[in-house]
């Protein structure tokens, strides 16, 4: 069978269990595929195929000795280079790091591996998740599978590329400002950010902690509900996660829409949107409509100031949080210096690529003494409003429902030169991590070049019933993707 | 508001970071426009609005004061890159 890495989650599962099909013969199917077709897509940072036999070779044993198995038993995915995987290098595509091998796993990983799942390989990103193209990688740029001369998106590039390219048949990501849902729409496949709070940060290497969330990239919503019911819950090594909230997201894969609300905010239908994009959000907006929703005008009146929020936030909890790398615990040292303060200097400077560095420098400056009233605070109270905006919204909705990107994947250097027009790009996706709220991103249509569109639907804090539901009915009504690209 | 290169060499040196000349003047002029764009902040009126540094209405998260298994030492050391007899060597401070 030439065909094992076209089936979904679920239909390998049902496979698995039926013994029509092995997780070994799957998992070799997807290592062979890596071989040819990863050479062009450049995906990985880091294949770990014998710890992957081995695990496949776990899940046979589970599925005959008729011990628990679970939806993930036996499904090859791919895992962001961010996410701490005991004994496998966890290098977040920077030099910093090139060499760390963490001693422990992150709370999502030891989930997946609870469940039985097999890991493929760790997978390219923007350094330090600082970037919307993978072009910020210290090692290489991820290739759009779709068109090898366009980025997969970023900062998750690797994880959506994964997908589409059939490199795995799921992969985790993080989304700090849009970094897994602006991929998943570069790439046509589903991207999920979920609540803050919901998926255990513990583990995943710190970017701006009051924004990252862990989330799955998959070739179906459905996919996508089953990746959630593995990673999701309270974990006690993450403070920030949230007890008591637990669902079974496959449930609320329910056919239809009658009577639900959903918000169109007129702020992101503006001006500047690339028209393939519009018209194919407005379609998917008529087959909601179709379905029996109730189409609600909403207004989130500070989504213009989202960039500028987004820049002193987040990367003022960045320039803290990278204060780590000081070339004495772990990563990179530099090897020549006179005194402790030089090897700071020169660990830092040699070790960080120059996005990261940028980044640091702004986070540092606004934080610094008589800037922080007039950036830190002032964009902390901002944030505020932004919390305010969708709150009002999700008064007189359930939904919201935009585009994920103002326009489809752009080519490998097209933005590197301008640092804010590149920032620009993450326009509709940032408020969400502003407001900690959950977003999915799902394939929508195509644009005149071939390159997938993907539309976001938000939801209120918690409720990612109503967002599952939504995504699930949408994707039935446009279709979904059937012919994945062959790069 | 601009900053000038020897304001961007003193926000270096708070951030651990050294550049050549060159390269200062270039982080210069990229902060520069940077804060030029996220000036359009100061046009939000946010009078008496409370700042929010974090999405989820949580502080002070408590946990059992018990013993539970920590890393042991050579596993916290495995990636240093220079170290001795069970710990951390860095350069001499006194």
């Amino acid at each position: 069978m030439s065909d094992l890495t076209r089936l979904s989650i679920k239909e390998l599962h049902d496979a698995y269990r039926a013994r029509d099909i092995s997780p070994v013969e799957v998992t070799q199917a997807y290592l062979e595929r890596i071989s040819s077709v990863d050479t062009k897509v450049k995906a990985y940072l880091t294949v770990t195929g014998d710890l992957a036999i081995q695990q496949a070779q776990e899940a046979v044993r589970r599925f005959e000795s008729g011990e628990q198995v679970t939806p993930l038993t036996g499904i090859p995915l791919g895992i962001k280079d961010l996410l701490c995987t005991q004994g496998v290098k966890t290098t977040c595509a920077s030099r910093m790091l090139e060499n760390f091998i963490p001693p422990y796993n992150a709370t999502v990983v030891e989930r997946l591996n609870g469940q039985g799942a097999v890991m493929l390989g760790k997978l390219n990103m923007d350094e330090f998740a600082m970037g919307s193209s993978t072009e910020n990688s210290a090692f290489h740029c991820t290739h759009n599978p779709w068109d090898l001369s366009r980025v997969p998106g970023g900062s998750s590039g690797g994880s959506s590329a994964a997908v589409a390219a059939r490199l795995c048949a799921a992969s985790l990501g993080s989304d700090t400002g849009g970094s897994i849902r602006q991929p998943a729409s570069y790439c046509g496949v589903v991207g999920l950010k979920p609540t803050y709070g919901r998926v255990s940060r513990f583990g995943l290497i710190a970017f701006a902690s009051s924004l990252d969330q862990v989330g799955p990239f998959t070739r179906d919503v459905t996919d996508c509900a089953l990746l959630m019911n593995a990673i999701a819950g309270h974990d006690t090594k993450d403070s920030t996660s949230v007890a008591g909230k637990d669902m079974d997201y496959t449930q609320c894969l329910q056919k239809g829409l009658k009577g639900m609300r959903c918000g169109l905010p007129q702020e992101y239908f503006i001006e500047g949107v690339q028209r393939d994009v519009r018209e194919a959000v407005e379609r998917a907006i008529a087959a909601l409509k179709d379905m029996g929703c109730e189409i609600v005008p909403v207004s989130l009146p500070h989504t213009p100031y989202a960039v500028a929020t987004y820049y002193i936030v987040a990367t003022s909890e960045a320039s803290s949080n990278l204060s780590r790398y000081d070339g004495v615990k772990y990563g990179f040292r530099a090897s020549e210096y006179a005194n402790l303060l030089e090897m700071y200097k020169k660990t830092r400077s040699a070790g960080f690529g120059p996005e990261v560095k940028r980044r640091i420098m702004l986070g540092s400056y606004s934080l610094s003494a008589g800037y922080y009233d007039a950036f830190y605070k002032k964009a902390s109270q901002v944030r505020a409003l932004f919390k305010r905006d969708f709150d009002n919204a999700f008064n007189a909705c359930d939904v919201l429902i935009t585009p994920v990107a103002p326009t489809t994947a752009f080519k490998i250097g097209e933005k590197t030169a301008d640092p804010i027009q590149m920032y620009l790009n993450d326009i509709f996706t940032i408020p969400v991590n502003l407001a900690g709220i959950p977003a999915i991103s799902i394939p929508c249509g195509f644009d005149g070049n071939g390159l997938p569109i993907g539309v976001q639907i938000m939801a209120d804090a918690f409720r990612e019933d109503n967002m599952f539901k939504a995504a699930y009915n949408l994707e039935q009504a446009v279709g979904g993707i059937q012919n994945w690209p062959e790069p | 508001m601009r900053i000038t290169p020897d304001e961007a060499a003193h926000v270096a040196h708070l951030a651990r970071l050294s550049f050549s000349e060159e390269e200062l003047q270039q982080y210069t002029g990229h902060l520069n426009a940077i804060l030029e764009y996220v000036a359009q902040l100061q046009q939000v009126n946010t009078d008496g609005v409370e700042p929010m540094s974090h999405p989820l209405a949580i502080a002070n998260v408590f946990r059992q004061d018990e013993m539970l298994s920590s890393l042991a030492n050579e596993n916290a050391l495995a990636n240093a890159p220079q170290k001795d007899d069970g710990a951390f060597v860095v350069p001499k401070i006194i």
